[in-house]
């Protein structure tokens, strides 16, 4: 971390992949030797990136922490900050602050199955997860992926999850509440869909993240089908400013999403996934 | 021992401790009349302080009104307390530069440690800074810029001899007797001030004051003078155990007042533990160099709590909860304590008039 905990470091923009119409990967690599070699971070956590002249936004890193050194950002491009990153190429300089934040429970996911569960548009807290995982397979039993989207069109990374489908270990399974031609998986919601994978939930450590209404509809059916809520993990999101607990927008309740979160035991966030306006 | 016991200081000999404090080279800053309010601001010398003003207050209302009183302190607070002094409501948080090469440089302005002496302190706005102190200093990161102000600050307490009917310190335990926090602190009588140390620094100032015996009877007065100003307290906020009033989100009178809250946010600018700020780029017009600022924000703005796609609290209703259930609720768990501390500038200065303490009461009263 900087001295000054708003000021950003320098980061090289490395390459600037993109992933699909409105998604791209920026590869950053923090400037100052210095920086470089006390950056350190888990699967989970984000840094605030900032634009020259435009602003900062908080942005999960989907990268493995074996190697700090270069730092993954997968962006959806929806507004002012996120456009100007989308145009940037190799060789530009962005500010960057962080680590951020709680990761997920990587450690605790050890000689389980574990279960993702996402969600939406692609959802970025939970491929830093994946990727994780799929470079540590041995940690794990089994390692099941579910994505749900609410038309099949909306799928970005088709490619991708076949890429994961075909791995040993690894399975995939897909929903869509309203499906065109051409999807052979999944019509429905992603609740039903979790009926069918094989994990078992005994020994199950599950990561959750998507629209707060899917995570907890996701959570209370795998509750019921006998999963602890202890195993269970939710990753949450709300606008940003600081990301050191001071600005006061991530608060839900008594939490500050930014410091407490963004991943958050379940009990520890239930009384509140349903509340209007927390 | 830096706690003494008061002794006398005769009120045309203030400016003797102002003078002090200008020799060990403070800033003075004080209450005056400025715009028909009570400001804190630059304070030239005992002639600026708000001789005689007292004022009135109401939910939606405020006044001062000039006595033949001798009193500086006779008033019970204005729009804003001293919050600005450590928080200000903008400021420049760095800059960046942007060399031709595409490199940036990121240039953070130097936090120079400000002497700042500020007279006349009360009860609730102490207890405020009390609380922003842990919020922005006892926390994982330290804010440098409000360290660097808030150790710069000698602080002159003065104990209420009146309260405003929108006061409800006693309810909160916050007032109105000043009880820590302070370096010097003062009773003001008719004939002067009763004054004691709660500090080595204070101590070191008083010693050099001209000070005589307080008499028994004045140090009767000013004892009789803040337990009066208690009693006079109308306005009484029940206890919120932690949690309460979460639970009562479903309660009719939430709606009530959200049909009459205009969702302004000043309930929230004039509150002094607040501590909500976004922070925004300005960047200058030859390119060459962007301003990143942090500015006070409201949980009543639109933006406070927008997603990409999704807005967290659309309706009034919901920031008019966020901003209650925050300070009288959930502020427990964070800090402790409640976030209020019953200095009533919610009421006085909200269009709406909207009475804090008796919306709360009524939604946590049936419980
Ligand atoms: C912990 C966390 C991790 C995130 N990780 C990723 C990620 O890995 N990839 C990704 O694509 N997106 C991620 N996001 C969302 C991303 O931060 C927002 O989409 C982004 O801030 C929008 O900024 P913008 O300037 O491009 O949009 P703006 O022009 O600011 O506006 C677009 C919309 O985004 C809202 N918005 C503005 N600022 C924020 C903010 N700080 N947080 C959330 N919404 C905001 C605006 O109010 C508006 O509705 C994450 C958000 C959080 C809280
Ligand atoms: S309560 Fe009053 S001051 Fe606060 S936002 Fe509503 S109208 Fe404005
Ligand atoms: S909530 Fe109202 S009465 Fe309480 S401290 Fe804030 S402004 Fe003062
Ligand atoms: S982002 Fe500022 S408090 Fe969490």
């Amino acid at each position: 971390m900087n001295s000054h905990v708003f000021a950003p470091m320098r980061a090289t923009v490395l390459d600037n992949i993109r992933e699909s119409e409105g998604i791209f990967t920026l590869r950053l690599q923090l400037s100052d030797p210095q920086h470089r070699a006390s950056y350190q971070f888990m699967p989970g956590q984000f840094n605030m990136l900032y634009l020259y002249g435009v602003g900062e936004v908080p942005i999960s890193i989907v990268s493995d922490p074996q190697d700090p050194g270069v730092i993954d950002h997968t962006i959806r491009s929806v507004g002012r900050v996120t456009r100007g990153l989308a145009k940037l190429e190799a060789g530009a300089e962005v500010g960057l602050r962080g680590p951020f934040g709680q990761g997920w429970p990587m450690a605790l996911a050890r000689n389980k199955d574990l279960l993702i569960v996402t969600g939406g548009l692609g959802c970025a807290p939970v491929v830093a997860a994946i990727n994780f995982a799929l470079k540590r397979k041995a940690y794990y039993e089994t390692i099941n992926i579910v994505q749900g989207v609410k038309h099949s069109d909306d799928l970005i990374w088709r490619r991708q999850y076949e890429a994961w489908q075909a791995l040993e270990g690894v399975e995939v399974f897909l929903a869509a509440d309203q499906s065109g031609p051409g999807w052979p998986f999944h019509t429905g919601l992603i609740t039903e869909l979790l009926g069918q994978v094989t994990v078992d939930l005994k020994n199950t450590l599950a990561m959750v993240c998507g629209p707060e209404g899917m995570m907890h509809a996701v959570a209370e059916s795998l509750l019921q089908q006998g999963l602890s809520a202890y195993s269970l993990y939710l990753s949450m999101e709300r606008n940003m400013q600081c990301a050191v607990g001071h600005c006061g927008h991530c608060q839900m309740g008594a939490d500050f999403i930014c410091k407490d979160g963004p991943v958050f035991a379940y009990p520890d966030i239930r009384d509140r996934l349903l509340l209007a306006g927390v | 021992m830096s706690h003494t016991a008061p002794a006398f200081l005769a009120r045309e000999d203030l400016n003797r401790l102002l003078q002090l404090l200008q020799g060990q080279g403070y800033r003075l800053c004080g209450p005056q009349v400025r715009d028909g309010t009570i400001v804190y601001d630059h304070l030239a010398d005992t002639a600026a302080l708000p001789r005689g003003w007292r004022d009135t207050q109401q939910p939606g209302h405020y006044r001062l009104q000039q006595h033949d009183s001798p009193r500086y302190f006779d008033w019970a607070n204005g729009p804003q307390a001293i919050k600005p002094l450590t928080f200000p409501a903008r400021e420049v948080l760095w800059e960046a530069r942007r060399r031709e090469s595409g490199e940036l440089e990121f240039i953070v302005p130097d936090q120079a440690l400000e002497k700042v002496a500020v007279i006349g302190v009360k009860a609730c706005d102490l207890a405020a800074l009390a609380l922003q102190d842990q919020h922005f200093l006892q926390a994982e990161y330290q804010d440098p810029g409000y360290l660097a102000r808030r150790k710069g600050l000698f602080l002159v307490g003065v104990n209420c001899s009146r309260a405003a009917a929108t006061c409800f310190c006693v309810s909160t335990g916050d007032g109105p007797a000043i009880e820590q926090g302070y370096d010097l602190l003062l009773d003001e009588l008719e004939e002067g001030f009763l004054i004691r140390s709660g500090s080595d620094s204070g101590a070191v100032l008083l010693a050099e004051l001209p000070l005589e015996a307080a008499l028994p009877g004045q140090i009767d007065a000013a004892e009789q003078q803040v337990q009066q100003v208690a009693r006079s307290q109308q306005r009484r906020l029940m206890p919120v155990s932690p949690g309460s009033l979460m639970q009562q989100r479903q309660h009719p009178q939430w709606d009530d007042v959200a049909d009459r809250c205009l969702a302004c946010g000043n309930c929230t600018q004039v509150c002094p533990t607040c501590f909500c700020h976004h922070q925004q780029d300005l960047l200058q017009l030859s390119g060459e160099a962007s301003e990143h600022q942090r500015e006070w924000d409201s949980c009543f703005s639109e933006s406070h709590g927008q997603l990409a796609g999704f807005q967290v609290r659309s309706t009034v209703k919901q920031r008019y909860q966020q901003w209650m259930t925050h300070k009288l609720d959930s502020w427990q768990e964070q800090y402790g304590r409640s976030g209020c501390t019953g200095c009533g500038r919610c009421m006085s200065w909200c269009p709406a008039a909207i009475d804090f303490v008796e919306e709360a009461n009524k939604i946590t009263g049936d419980g």
